[in-house]
Parts: structure tokens; sequence; C-alpha cells
């Protein structure tokens, strides 16, 4: 056997170990080992690699550059707040393009011969997915307004943008002397500046409710340069993790967008966030009634069957903890508690359940969407704490209000819903929420983590 | 290096019908180690910054090379380290 051959054999193997890691990510049971299967399929990739027949590597050079690499990338992953996961997720889909940027830009300016669209077509995803994911960042940590910045002729600029790329890629002979190695080269130049000119015109315009949306999207971009990559190469590895993750992404963009009702184009084109809706503001008197957290207490010791609706204002304030404790007590009364997470309930997809994993609560009470809403028909008590929008039933009936068509959870389907509101501020989309009105609602005002604190004071009690 | 587009393109699409089925078998609760999971193994742009880093190659192409092969350890380590530290913390009781 060839020599080469047992290279491709070991990327083989290091593919099937991606393939049957993320099969296990199928149950919170195995996911663990899967992402360590995972991770020996890498191990298995970069062995494979450094023994590759016939190239003499620069191992010093080699060397530093993972231990760099490795020393950042153990600050990142051991310092990270679970709240912050999200940035770090976007930082890291960022440097997955510049990566494959620089491979691809690196064998062109070794051999000028290389195939000059696919090295185009690596080069300007992944410089596109570079400066993206470090706007999305900016939005996401608030150095950035994380309103949608917008301009006049924006979309037309981003369209000038996109056409010329696509025609130096693709005919650098209308711009260049292309016969030449130096026209290409200019050409090349002139696409990497562009698409970190794109990357930086498609994200700007997207307003922070969005960003789980975007930080999908710019994760399969991120797999889908490292597929280019590996087609300029000729590397299979590559081109399978790569499109692995460009999957991943996109069913995530998808789920996302589908927990919005929105389509993707109207995602990344219609500039919500920006749009003050005062369309279903028609202010309607409501029936409010203010409880105490002692009245709360007493409605809940009557229930069996509880619900608990976290929204990120949960996370925000620390409060998943109490949260938590609260529902622990409630359990050792003999009480059924279970968790409704709406996909858009966190910063990205699953960030709501990572959050409660991390406050000790149980994988196997965490509900989706469609598992839940049958629930809320027997349900006692749901118990919303910092939830807004994705409880409002007007998403139900009512069609001129801006979250109409989005996927909600029923609890007004509960013989009893307590929200916890720090004030009667509208949420995200600036809807005011019928549900506060409904009959069989009650507000429990004021800060989450101190609310719960002394519920959990007076359901002792009780 | 003879490539050989018409079998690469096969292999492409291919494992893009494989991603498919098996993510969406992933359930929502995982989707956040799913993407950075995803992150870690996009790092497989180390296998192609490696290759770049050679001793007779110039050096323009090597030390882009680096940059490369510097942001692919950082999605690598990262990525699978993070992932874990979520992974552990989801139990049942």
């Amino acid at each position: 056997m060839e020599a080469i051959q047992i290279t491709n054999i070991l990327y083989l193997v290091s593919a099937i170990a991606f393939i049957l890691g993320i099969k296990r990510l199928s149950h919170p049971k195995t996911a663990r080992s899967g992402n360590l299967l995972s991770s020996l399929g890498m191990l298995i990739a970069v062995i494979a690699t450094l023994t590759y027949p016939g190239k003499e590597f620069d191992f010093t050079l080699i060397l530093s550059g993972v231990a760099i690499g490795t020393v950042i990338g153990l600050i990142f992953a051991t310092r990270v707040q679970m709240t912050e996961m999200p940035q770090m997720v976007a930082i890291f889909n960022g440097l997955g393009g510049a990566a494959s940027a620089f491979v691809a830009s690196s064998e062109f300016l070794s051999s000028p011969d290389s195939p000059f669209i696919i090295v185009c077509l690596s080069v300007f995803i992944g410089s596109l997915t570079f400066t993206g994911s470090f706007v999305a960042f900016g939005k996401l940590q608030g150095f950035i307004s994380g309103r949608a910045i917008t301009f006049k002729g924006q979309q037309v600029t981003n369209a000038i943008i996109a056409l010329l790329s696509v025609s130096i890629i693709l005919a650098p002979g209308l711009f260049f002397e292309s016969s030449i190695y130096a026209g290409y080269l200019n050409a090349f130049y002139i696409v990497i500046v562009l698409a970190l000119l794109l990357g930086v015109g498609l994200t700007i315009p997207i307003g922070g409710a969005d960003m789980p949306v975007v930080i999908s999207l710019l994760n399969s971009y991120s797999g889908i340069a490292a597929a280019a990559t590996g087609f300029l190469l000729g590397n299979n590895a590559l081109i399978i993790s790569g499109s692995l993750v460009g999957a991943s992404g996109l069913i995530l963009t998808n789920i996302m967008c589908k927990g919005m009702n929105r389509s993707l184009a109207n995602v990344i084109f219609g500039a919500v966030g920006s749009e003050t809706s005062s369309a279903g503001s028609t202010q309607q008197e409501m029936n409010i009634k203010s409880y105490s957290t002692t009245e709360a207490a007493m409605i809940l010791d009557a229930a069996e069957k509880i619900i608990i609706v976290p929204g990120y204002g949960l996370a925000v304030a620390q409060a998943q903890h109490v949260a938590r404790e609260v529902a622990d007590t409630l359990e050792a009364q003999g009480k059924k508690v279970l968790y409704a997470i709406h996909p858009v309930a966190g910063r990205m997809p699953g960030h709501m359940n990572v959050l409660l994993a991390e406050a000790n609560v149980s994988y196997d009470v965490l509900k989706d969407l469609d598992e839940i809403n049958p629930e809320f028909e027997d349900c006692d008590v749901a118990l919303i704490l910092g939830a807004n929008d994705v409880v409002n039933p007007a998403a139900r009936h009512d069609e001129s209000s801006p979250i109409y068509g989005m996927p909600i959870l029923n609890v007004d389907k509960s013989r009893t819903v307590i929200i916890n509101k720090r004030s009667m501020n509208p949420g995200f989309a600036g809807v005011q929420n019928e549900l506060f009105g409904y009959d069989n609602s009650i507000m429990v005002f004021g800060d989450a983590k101190d609310m719960l604190n002394d519920l959990l004071k007076e359901i002792k009690e009780l | 290096m003879q490539i050989d587009i018409v079998s690469l393109i096969t292999i492409f699409i291919l494992a893009v019908f494989v991603g498919n089925e098996i993510i969406n078998k992933v359930p929502p609760t995982l989707h956040t180690p799913l993407m950075s999971g995803s992150n870690a193994i996009s790092g497989i742009a180390i296998v192609g910054a490696i290759l770049a880093i050679l001793v007779d190659g110039g050096n323009a192409s090597k030390y882009i090379g680096l940059a490369a092969l510097i942001c692919a350890t950082i999605n690598v380590v990262g990525g699978f380290l993070v992932t874990d530290r979520m992974l552990k913390m989801f139990k049942k009781k």
C-alpha cells in the first residue's frame, strides 16, 4: 500500500469519528462520550497530517503555532461564563472562517496555478464569516449597538459588493490581464477586501433579537468555508467535516427562524429591531391583578402540576439557581414540576437549557415547545419568569400583532398563570401582552431573584 | 496533485446528507453544545494549516499558514473543551 493511502484511510477514520460523535449528541447521556470521540477524530486527522508522505514540515513553527492556539483556546474554554456562550461561539465562527481563508491564501501564494475560482470561493466565504462574526460578537457583547444599524441604500451597496465579487471571481480577465499571475493576484486581494466589507455590511443591519439566527448562519458559513478549502487541497477530511458543520448550522438557522416565525430572507434583509412597531398597540384596558408572593405561594401550595417558563431575563438576573430551589421544594412536597423551553428563550439555540443545566436542573424535566404544549391543558400553575413575547396568546389569533404566527407556549390554557415581571414594560418586540389581563392571570411584580427568594421562604413556611 | 473534482463533489454531497440525518436527531436541549462542538470540528482547517507550513515553502505562505494554524487550534482546543464543560452539567436526578 502506498503511504498516501494510509494517510487517506486515517482521514476516513477521523471523519467516521466525527459522524459517530455527533450521532451520540442525540441524547444527553451519551453526548459527553460523543464529544470525546469527535476530539479523538481530530487528533487522528492531525497525526495523519503530520506524517503526510513527501512533505518536509517546519516543526518548530508548527509546534509554536499549536502552543499559542492551545493556550488561547484553554483560556477561552475555562473562563467563559455560560451566559456568554453566544459571544464565544461567534468568535469561534469567525476564527474558523479566518483559518480557512488563511489556508486558501497560503495555498494560492505557494502554487499560483491553483484553480482560481475555488481559491476565491474559500477566501471569500472565510473572510465574510470572519468580519460578520466579529460584528455579531460586538453586538452580543454590547460593544456595538444591538439595534439594527441601517442607512439609505444599504442593501443596494451590499448587492453591488456581492455582484462585483462574483464577477471578479468568475472572470478576473474582465478586470485584469488574467493571463499573468499579477492580474490574478490583484483580483485575489480585491476579493478579500470585498468579502471583509460584505461581512460587516450584512451583519450590522440585523437587530440584537435576531442574533440567534445570525450566529447559526455564520456557524454554517464557517463549515462551508472549510469544505471549500477541502476542494482546493483535494482533502476529504476538510470536505466531510466542513459539510457536517455547514449542514448543522443551516438546520439550526432554520429552527431559529421557525421559532420566530420569520423567513431567513426577512431576518437578513428585514432589519427588524429598528422598526418601532406601533401596529397592534391599540391599548385596550387590561384588568391587571397584582398579587403578593404570599398569595402566590398559597396558589402554588394548592397546585399539583406546575410548569415553569423561564425567559432570558431570569438568566440575566442569575435567578435560575433559586428558581431550581423553588422547584426542588415543590417537588419534595410531591408536586410535578416541568420546565417549558421556547426555541428562542436564550441568546442562541439551546442556550436556556445550558443555563438551567448549570443550575443543576435535571435534563429530563426540560421540555421543548412540542412536548410541553399539550401539558398546559391539565396544568395547575404556569409560573412565568422573565418570558414575555413567547407566551403572548396574540400570536395565535391577532393578525394585526407583529408577533402573529410565532409559535408560542400556550400557558394561558393552565388553570392559573403567575407572571413575574419587573414592571409593565413590553418585551423585545415592543408589544403589550394581553395575557396579563386574562381572568386566570395574576402578576407578581419585582426582581426575579428577590421574588423567588421570598417565594421560597413562603413555600417552606406553609 | 491530480484532483478529481467529481469525486470530491460526490463526497461533499453525501456528507451533507449524512449531516442532515444525524443533526436532525440532536434534541433542542443540546443545540448549544452542538454548535460549540461544530466550532471545534470546523477547526479541521488545522489540517490545511499544517500542510502549508513546509520547510521549503515560501515565507509568505508559511506565515499565513501559521496564522491559520493558530486560529484553527484555538477552535479545536477551545471548542472541544467548552463543549465538554457544558455536557458535564447535563445531569439526570
